[in-house]
């Protein structure tokens, strides 16, 4: 602390622990002094990320017997997060981020039955398509107002739906696409090969967690870079964010594409693993779910998708054990319950009893 | 000229059932996802009362009015009311998931089949007026929706409660400030908009199909009617839904194969053009 820049000759002795204020400059040595170390501090790798990060080859390891469950688990994760970098980062509210999903599905089952059964090409080639359709998608958002928004990503997934639903030479129709073989999977740069897609789903789970840890791993230097943070001021006052000179549009251009590739790959590590695609991916449920699970693990911060799948795929479990036919309605319910109770709220008990206003 | 009298029948139809989603939208900017429901509840109710009691199907009509805005009214009141000034991913959230209560609710209750309801034989077969064959029940079902149009049409361009709702719609804040009770309005305006919607159901049951998924399926030709003909007008929404009849009726006529993809093709060009709806006056806020 003792070489921190005081500019000028202040009458009052600052006390040496007191953080930058707003009248304090800090000039040349900026590097070390408090305000640039709170401005560091906020895309410092916490404890519970390292964790989180640790935690999944350990899953892997230590459970081997559930590796099909966790292998959906991760799925849905990687699905949520892409939702919560255009949701939660830059406050699009869409109801039809399935049409990235399922196109990336496809993609990669089409890929594999009609051009070459390599998982890895196939799914850079899924990634690849969605992004192009996150890119063309992405001019008809930038207009307009939630309705408007709301409308045009339900039409697209929609128009996707009866795509997939009409082209049956090339899709199978209401029938899905069956018969997609995958080939054994090679780790890309070594010697490693022959890693074949059995029944037990550990090659699959090990394969989606790679695929999970890496887009984690680029999408919080995104949303911690400046692009990231000028997202976030986007989402909060765009009228301000384009008068202080951002390209509102450019950006909103580039986390939609962005976002789209991620559900395309999730869509098409779903594919993949199940050697299936049917039209329940493009399904409106679908978007709703992943809306669903992005609201209970929370927006905004890049982990909530996979707190809320995890959360939600094993009440779903639960649930689905005990009446499979109704479980529709007890989700409904938690909606409805969830959003009454307050999103904020309902992931902290402890402010239940709390009257709401007072802090 | 039988087509284009089907999609006039079929578009009057969308506009009874989502007149009151514009309302909802326009006046408290809340986005409704569950309003087909009400719509279903007016359909199961006159299903059930005419299949399982035998009430006559005309008088079915008026029960599905008053038991889906009594309904209506009651959510409104406890549920709809605090969703309010919630941001709008709350709202979409709040009723996909009363949607999907609704949904598996009345599967439970009634089943999953396709609901047949029986028209009285002076509603059934075709009239011939100058060789152009006209459904005696789509007649019915337009010669209804007018009158229901022109009866709203008046009624808010007429009377006091249409002023008071009009400056509730322009500016809640400033009709408060001059003393009108702005939740009331809401509250009744809420009731009489889910009514209708129950009535659409009722009258839709035939032309439509009845089953539990109805809410879902119709949702989105319910908010295209609303967001394609803004919210400000009565007109609009009747405009856009006459004319997403005519061309959904037309396009599954001549080209079956591409089924609902014109409409929304149609829809996402027409909002891309024209975000505020296509009779939208331009917008103060």
């Amino acid at each position: 602390m003792s070489d921190t820049p005081v500019a000028g000759a202040s009458p009052l002795p600052s006390p040496a622990s007191a953080p930058a204020g707003p009248t304090t400059a800090a000039p040349a040595a900026a590097a070390s002094s408090p305000a640039a170390r709170s401005l560091r501090g906020y895309s410092r790798w916490r404890w519970w990320e390292l964790a989180l990060f640790a935690a999944l080859p350990l899953s892997w390891l230590l459970l081997p017997g559930q590796a099909l469950l966790l292998n959906e688990i991760a799925i849905v994760a990687l699905f949520a997060i892409s939702l919560d970098l255009i949701l939660g980062y830059a406050g699009i509210v869409s109801l039809g981020h399935a049409a990235f999903f399922g196109f990336g599905a496809y993609t990669a089952a089409l890929f594999a039955k009609n051009v070459m059964p390599d998982p890895i090409v196939g799914l850079a080639v899924a990634i690849a398509a969605s992004a192009a359709l996150g890119l063309a998608t992405s001019v008809l958002i930038l207009r307009g107002s939630d309705l408007t928004r709301l409308m045009v990503t339900l039409g697209v997934a929609s128009i996707l739906y009866e795509l997939a639903n009409k082209l049956d030479w090339l899709t199978g129709g209401a029938d899905g696409l069956q018969g997609v073989v995958m080939g054994p999977l090679t780790v890309p740069f070594t010697t490693l090969k022959g890693f074949d897609f059995d029944l037990s789903g550990r090659t699959a789970y090990a394969y989606t967690l790679v695929v999970l840890a890496i887009v984690l791993f680029v999408s919080r230097r995104l949303v911690h870079s400046p692009f990231g943070t000028s997202l976030q001021a986007l989402r909060d006052n765009r009228l301000r964010a384009a008068s202080i000179g951002l390209s509102v549009p450019l950006r909103l251009v580039a986390v939609y594409t962005y976002a789209g590739a991620i559900a395309g790959a999730a869509g098409a590590l779903l594919a993949q693993t199940t050697g299936f695609a049917s039209l329940d991916v493009f399904d409106f449920h679908r978007s709703a779910e992943v809306l669903l699970v992005l609201v209970v693990g929370g927006t905004g911060y890049l982990y909530g998708g996979i707190f809320g799948a995890i959360v939600f795929k094993l009440l779903h479990d639960l649930i689905a054990a005990w009446t499979p036919q109704y479980w529709n309605f007890w989700l409904g319910l938690f909606l409805v319950v969830l959003v009454l109770v307050g999103r904020e709220r309902f992931v902290r008990p402890w402010t239940w009893f709390r009257v709401p206003g007072k802090r | 000229m039988t087509l284009l009298f089907d999609g006039i029948a079929y578009g009057m139809l969308l506009f009874i059932l989502a007149v009151g989603l514009a309302v909802t939208l326009g006046l408290m900017n809340f986005i409704n996802l569950a309003h087909g429901a009400f719509a279903m509840a007016g359909g199961y109710i006159t299903v059930l009362l005419m299949n399982r009691l035998g009430v006559p199907f005309l008088a079915c009509l008026p029960i599905a009015f008053i038991g889906t805005a009594l309904l209506g009214a009651l959510l409104e009141r406890t549920l709809y009311r605090p969703m309010y000034s919630r941001p709008h991913l709350d709202q979409v959230l709040f009723s996909i998931g009363l949607v999907f209560m609704a949904v598996t609710a009345v599967d439970y209750v009634v089943g999953s089949m396709q609901q047949n309801i029986h028209l009285p034989d002076w509603l059934q077969g075709r009239l011939p007026i100058e060789a152009v064959g006209i459904g005696k029940y789509r007649l019915f079902i337009v010669v209804t929706c007018a009158l229901l149009t022109i009866a709203l049409q008046w009624v808010l361009s007429r009377t006091r409660f249409g002023s008071r709702l009009r400056a509730s719609v322009d500016d809640p804040r400033v009709a408060g400030g001059l003393g009108l009770d702005v939740n009331r309005i809401f509250l009744l305006t809420f009731a009489v908009g889910s009514g209708l919607a129950g009535l659409g159901g009722a009258l839709g049951a035939e032309v439509l199909g009845l089953d539990p998924t109805f809410p879902l399926k119709f949702m989105i030709y319910f908010l295209i009617v609303v967001s394609v003909g803004g919210t400000t007008t009565i007109t609009g929404p009747l405009l856009a839904a006459l004319l997403l009849g005519i061309a959904d009726v037309a396009g599954k006529y001549y080209v079956p194969k591409l089924g609902a993809f014109i409409v929304y093709t149609l829809m996402i060009a027409i909002l891309v053009w024209r975000p505020q709806g296509l009779f939208a006056r331009a917008s103060a806020r």
